[in-house]
């Protein structure tokens, strides 16, 4: 029996899109020829790997030598950091700072972790309720020793994007580079790294119709780094290891159609997480829309619903074909609820029962009608099998009916490309 | 692939994150108060209520029992829950454990472990273990509830044990209970019982019991 399956994760990750496996397949075993090999085998992979970073450098605004491909948005991440940091602080002598927010992916936080346990110092900005840094925090942050700032573009739990370019004029007036980890940004979000001024920008596949397993990393021309992985040289000699080339290629094609369809898509689904997150807040009582009202991507509506726990919500709508993710512990290894809806400032009662939909492609009007007809019920289910019964007055500034007028107003961002 | 004695579904576990005993209670809990009216309807008669947790850990549980007094017999065990699949899994399966042929011996009871229920529900995934500690223990508190109202009280147990985490009320029982059952860090310990999660400052505590107990089973 297959039941009828309706996908709202597309934040863990997307669907490869069929015109990304059509130009990936010849790649496997028709052009499967080493770029690092002479004969002419070897030269249709290497003709495949400029053109696919030729594109992409198009995309991003940059040169095809300022990216580097990687196997993921982490290890890009972990490149761009560590390798800095490292880079600086040995071969430069400079110093050994760091400066990121608490909401930043784990790729980034355990990275930053890792480092202190290796002799640097990092701090962690707070962010506001909405997950907003705040730019005075960051400007009093800097010291002598910082050598890099590395804060999201998107967040992938809450959506909340934060003002990169201004971060990145911050940065620049301090002397520092700057890092974005912009993997959740690159189907809505304008990635042109001119346009926003940043030095190092990691993205991956997987979050845009593209192949799992391909990142890569923008390395603003002069910007030298310690590579990761060592061998036999690949990529300017800062990550070793044959090229990916069915992937690269796939990573190419989802970039450009992510490109060519980000205002369309854009628009498209702005009406659709309105209608979602308008939809919550007037039939469920007790709950309330996450991250930033307006400032935040089209595709990410997370909501958090009181007196209820996040997985048995999720199991209950995956009974019901509807595919979401949450930040309750239970789902997590911790068994610590979201540390991204912590950041907030939100009480552990409220992360617990946060869920989190990412809209995409396949989401359709009767994707959103669909929720709107099985969550209400669920919630009900649940909320009667609680001996839990929150006091809203305790989440009165959550709950108050101009908090939900402004959700109704919603505007979600339309800062898409130009 | 067999059928379950309690439940009438194939065991079939590689379908879903849970296995299918879970799964049925989850979606099919036994024994549970639907809604606030019809729980403190019962309250007025229950023999016993007892509840452990918050909702700030992610799980919570009420558990009401009605006691035979003469036979010394768990007759009726209701419950509410606030958590995971494994939480509700749990305590509906406890509550079936109590009451089933004719009703468990308060003596019994007292004795069900959290490995029991586990088992019961033929394995709980490592991470999920803890909610079903918590289970066990809303039942304990309902009993020494009943023991209270009965006049009782030289029967109430005071556990032997000591509290250590305040919030979920764990205690050095459940801890020496996780490292017989193969933890050796603070970590694995908390997978199992969730202690020092929210009330971190008995984490030096913990991890001193750990030591103890190590040392005392296994060196």
């Amino acid at each position: 029996m297959n039941k009828k399956i309706y996908y709202l994760d597309n934040a863990a990750t997307t669907p490869v899109d069929q015109r990304v496996v059509d130009a990936m397949l010849p790649y496997f075993n028709e052009n499967y020829g080493n770029p690092g090999s002479m004969h002419s085998k070897g030269l249709e992979g290497q003709i495949a790997l400029d053109d696919s970073r030729e594109k992409i450098a198009k995309i991003l605004g940059c040169t095809p030598e300022e990216i580097i491909f990687t196997g993921s948005g982490t290890e890009s991440i972990n490149m761009a950091i560590k390798g800095v940091t490292h880079f600086l602080k040995t071969k430069m002598k400079k110093g050994n700072h760091i400066i990121t927010q608490k909401s930043e992916h784990h790729a980034v936080l355990d990275t930053c972790e890792f480092l202190e346990k290796e002799g640097y110092e990092v701090t962690y900005l707070e962010v506001d309720r909405y997950g907003l840094i705040n730019l005075d925090d960051l400007k009093k942050a800097f010291r002598k020793e910082t050598t890099l700032v590395s804060i999201m573009y998107v967040n992938n739990e809450i959506g909340t994007v934060q003002p990169i370019k201004e971060i990145a004029q911050i940065c620049k007036e301090n002397k520092v580079l700057f890092h974005t980890d912009a993997c959740q940004a690159s189907g809505y979000m304008d990635i042109n790294v001119k346009n926003l001024g940043v030095d190092l920008l990691s993205l991956n596949g997987s979050k845009v119709y593209g192949p799992k397993g391909i990142g890569l990393l923008y390395i603003r021309k002069g910007i030298m780094l310690t590579p990761l992985i060592h061998g036999g040289g690949q990529e300017r000699r800062l990550r070793s290891g044959t090229e990916n080339i069915p992937s690269i290629v796939g990573f190419a094609k989802a970039l450009e159609i992510a490109e060519k369809e980000k205002k369309s898509e854009s628009e498209r689904l702005t009406k659709l997480s309105k209608k979602l997150t308008d939809g919550i807040l007037t039939t469920i009582p007790k709950a309330f829309l996450n991250g930033h009202p307006t400032k935040r991507v089209p595709n990410n509506v997370n909501i958090s619903v009181l007196d209820v726990e996040g997985e048995a919500i999720l199991l209950h709508l995956d009974e019901e074909g509807i595919c979401i993710s949450t930040g309750s512990a239970c789902t997590s290894k911790t068994l610590d609820p979201s540390h991204v809806i912590l950041a907030t400032g939100l009480p552990y009662e409220a992360a617990h029962g946060s869920l989190r939909f990412t809209l995409g492609r396949t989401t359709t009007e009767e994707v959103i009608d669909k929720i709107l007809n099985v969550l209400p019920r669920v919630v009900k289910e649940m909320r009667d099998l609680s001996p839990v019964n929150l006091n809203a007055k305790d989440f009165k500034e959550y709950l108050s009916e101009e908090n939900k007028k402004i959700s109704l107003d919603m505007e979600v961002s339309r800062r898409y490309g130009k | 692939m067999k059928t379950h004695h309690d439940v009438k579904v194939t065991v079939d576990s590689k379908k879903w994150f849970y296995n299918d005993i879970i799964k049925e209670h989850f979606f099919n809990p036994k024994n549970f108060f639907k809604g606030e009216t019809e729980a403190k309807e019962y309250e007025k008669t229950a023999s016993g209520v007892g509840q452990v947790g918050s909702p700030a850990c992610g799980d919570m549980m009420k558990m009401w029992i009605k006691v035979d007094r003469k036979n010394d017999v768990i007759k009726e065990c209701k419950w509410q829950t606030f958590g995971c699949a494994s939480a509700i899994g749990s305590t509906s399966m406890l509550s079936i454990m109590v009451t089933e042929k004719g009703g468990m011996k308060i003596e019994d009871a007292l004795k069900i472990k959290p490995q029991d229920i586990a088992d019961r529900l033929e394995g709980l995934p490592q991470r999920k273990f803890h909610c079903s500690v918590l289970g066990d223990k809303a039942l304990r508190y309902a009993i020494n509830d009943y023991f209270k109202r009965s006049n009782q009280n030289a029967r109430v147990t005071i556990e032997g044990a000591k509290i250590i985490d305040k919030i979920l009320k764990i205690t050095d029982k459940d801890i020496e209970e996780a490292v017989l059952e193969g933890a050796t860090t603070l970590e694995d310990v908390q997978k199992k019982t969730k202690v020092g999660i929210h009330d971190k400052s008995c984490i030096p505590e913990v991890e001193q019991l750990i030591r103890f107990y190590q040392e005392k089973y296994f060196s």
